[in-house]
């Protein structure tokens, strides 16, 4: 309900008046208001933390394929996830060759390998990634210069921030250089260390050459590979290539651009496993909860100031500033509480992404979303309280 | 002030319930109040004045007969009219109904907000100066727990005042205090509505505050049984 005519150009001085009530009526009773504040922050860190753990295992899941440096790839069509490919001739990263504007083929080789941990001896599965380092098809913070130290049999790169299960490497290799380290059935040599960080598919990285990968993974048929990545000449229209591959090539390989093949990894977590619906609903809990407790909050400070909105009502205050009183109520609530939960998710991201090394990080887009969803709930909080302030009836005041 | 009767009612009935369970509290009612005239409403329990004034100050909704308050013609306004009017109308209640959490001076000014040709110093300032004319001024700050009942009272007639009302109801103003203080707060209300020519209808049981009256009317069964114009000393 507006104000009459002859009050509206004022309106919005108006609101502000309500939204001060509200402030001076949530004020006054200090406990109610801090276990209010508590629950909204509540809310806010739960939504928090499941929104940065969903984005940090998509992130940390696509680590590999994002650290990638080339136009298109060749895989095998029936690859979910990196962690787990489906091997593809080997032959088809020559045949793309005959593209003209395909520069370069560089087959990338993944396996899981078990690694034992060089300072209690303890094996853990390892993400192995072979392929000729030499063709900077890969951009790893640290491997351009272990090219030529890669080149010497039974030699690998660890990953620095591989989970703390597979020994202190980097500690080690500071302290006394080169060590060796058992890899399935093999001692291998780590002579340097690059970094990448796990995923929820694999713990740790070890990054080898090509020969190297095949000696560690004796299994491997010599003639497939994983992955290939393929280097374009520079000024290629990507979209041509793409087109002109997929009409040289047999239906078993898919050519997929760099965005591709880091959307079809994401989308393997996104929807082949239960995560992404986990956080989503964890999330969504989070905000229910918070709304009911907006929700009892707001109802108990109607239900015990009855007399109070009628007496307002009996002094000419409509039902729409009445309204405006709780919705700033829920307004104010929102506000202070996502402060303090803002700045508890970012102390904690720092806590947990320390825990888990997964990348959990604070971003400007995730808070906004965050404060849209708490302004939502508490807003809805307040139109569901907002029904009690019609049994404020002055003429029951008499 | 307004020159014309701030009420003028003709006829005027009214029933609670429907069908079979109606049951009429104010049958064919007529009562005129001058401008600036003192009227008490007195009757038992159940004789239909408490409605009377709810009707009055537009807190329901006419069923029957003619009223015009401050004017307005009860029976053509809707709930956004009746919101309107009910600005121009000081109430004071049995309790005094503050808002627990502002002090004397906010709930004065709350009165005040509804207006908004001033602005926030000047409704504080006026609120501190109605609290002063009511004895009050050093408990300007303070909030109604921090006050006795008499005080609370003179709050809530300061609040009544403030927004200049033509016509101020009361109900039962005295009930919860003391002689003393109950004296106290009828003389105020009076001098103060006689300061600005506002008419006052109260309804009370009190037989020690009959003697602020100009008028008394007394009510049985939904009806007025008595009229009768006082000669005031005052």
């Amino acid at each position: 309900m507006n104000p009459p005519s002859e009050t509206a150009p004022r309106a919005g001085g108006r609101a502000l008046l309500a939204v001060r009530l509200a402030w001076r009526q949530l004020r006054f009773e200090k406990t109610r208001l801090a276990s209010a504040i508590a629950g909204v922050m509540f809310a806010c860190v739960l939504v928090f933390m499941q929104l940065g753990f969903r984005a940090a295992l998509f992130d940390s899941a696509t680590a590999l394929p994002q650290a990638m440096r080339a136009e298109l790839f060749l895989m095998h069509p029936m690859t979910t996830a990196t962690f787990r490919p489906e091997p593809l001739p080997r032959a088809r990263a020559w045949q793309a060759l005959a593209a003209p504007a395909v520069a370069n083929a560089v087959p990338i080789y993944l396996a899981q390998a078990t690694w034992r941990n060089p300072a209690d001896g303890t094996r853990r599965m390892i993400q192995l990634i072979g392929l000729d380092v030499e063709a900077d098809a890969v951009a790893l913070e640290g491997l351009s210069p272990l090219k030529n130290a890669l080149k010497a049999p039974d030699t690998a790169a660890f990953d620095l921030r591989s989970r703390p299960e597979f020994g202190p490497v980097g500690d080690m290799f500071a302290a006394n250089g080169p060590l060796e380290v058992q890899v399935g059935n093999r001692m291998i040599v780590v002579v340097g260390t690059v970094a990448l960080g796990p995923s929820f598919g694999a713990d740790g990285n070890l990054v080898t050459s090509e020969t190297n990968f095949r000696r560690m993974v004796r299994e491997r048929v010599a003639s497939m590979t994983d992955l290939v990545a393929l280097r374009l000449v520079p000024g290629a229209d990507v979209a041509a290539v793409q087109r002109d591959l997929r009409a040289i090539l047999p239906p078993d390989v898919l050519v997929l651009t760099h965005d591709e093949l880091v959307a079809h990894e994401r989308r393997y977590w996104e929807t082949a496993t239960p995560i992404g619906f986990i956080f989503g609903f964890g999330s969504l809990m989070g905000l229910i909860v918070g709304m009911v407790i907006v929700y009892q909050i707001l109802f108990s400070d109607i239900a015990g100031h009855l007399r109070e909105y009628a007496t307002l009502k009996a002094m000419g205050y409509g039902q729409g500033y009445l309204n405006r009183v709780v919705l700033g109520a829920a307004g104010i609530l929102a506000i202070s509480g996502f402060v303090p939960g803002l700045g508890v998710s970012i102390v904690l991201y720092d806590f947990v992404g320390a825990g888990t090394f997964l990348p959990l990080k604070m971003e400007a887009g995730r808070a906004a979303t965050v404060f849209a969803m708490i302004f939502a709930m508490c807003f809805g909080a307040g139109l569901l309280a907002m029904r009690k302030l019609r049994d404020a009836n002055p003429a029951d005041m008499f | 002030m307004t020159p014309k009767s701030p009420i003028r009612m003709r006829g005027v009935s009214y029933a609670y319930g429907q069908g079979e369970l109606r049951k009429a509290v104010l049958r064919d009612v007529d009562l005129d109040v001058a401008p600036g005239e003192i009227v008490l409403l007195t009757g038992p329990s159940g004789s239909g004045k408490t409605t009377l004034l709810t009707l009055v100050g537009a807190l329901r909704a006419l069923q029957e007969g003619a009223a015009r308050v401050l004017d307005v013609d009860l029976a053509a306004a809707d709930e956004r009219a009746r919101v309107a009017l009910r600005r121009r109308i000081g109430f004071i209640f049995q309790n005094h109904n503050l808002l627990g959490f502002l002090t004397a001076r906010q709930n004065v000014a709350m009165a005040l907000e509804l207006d908004r040709t001033a602005d926030e110093r000047a409704r504080l300032a006026r609120a501190g100066e109605m609290l002063a004319r009511v004895g009050l001024a050093e408990h300007a700050e303070k909030r109604p727990a921090q006050l006795s009942g008499g005080q609370r009272q003179r709050v809530a007639v300061a609040r009544a005042l403030a927004g200049q009302p033509g016509l101020v109801l009361a109900d039962e103003p005295t009930a919860a205090l003391d002689k003393a203080s109950g004296a106290e707060v009828v003389r105020l209300l009076r001098e103060m509505a006689k300061e600005r020519g506002a008419a006052i209808l109260l309804v009370t049981h009190d037989p020690r505050i009959l003697d602020m009256a100009d008028r008394i009317v007394a009510m049985e069964d939904g009806r007025i049984v008595d009229n009768t114009v006082r000669i005031t000393s005052a």
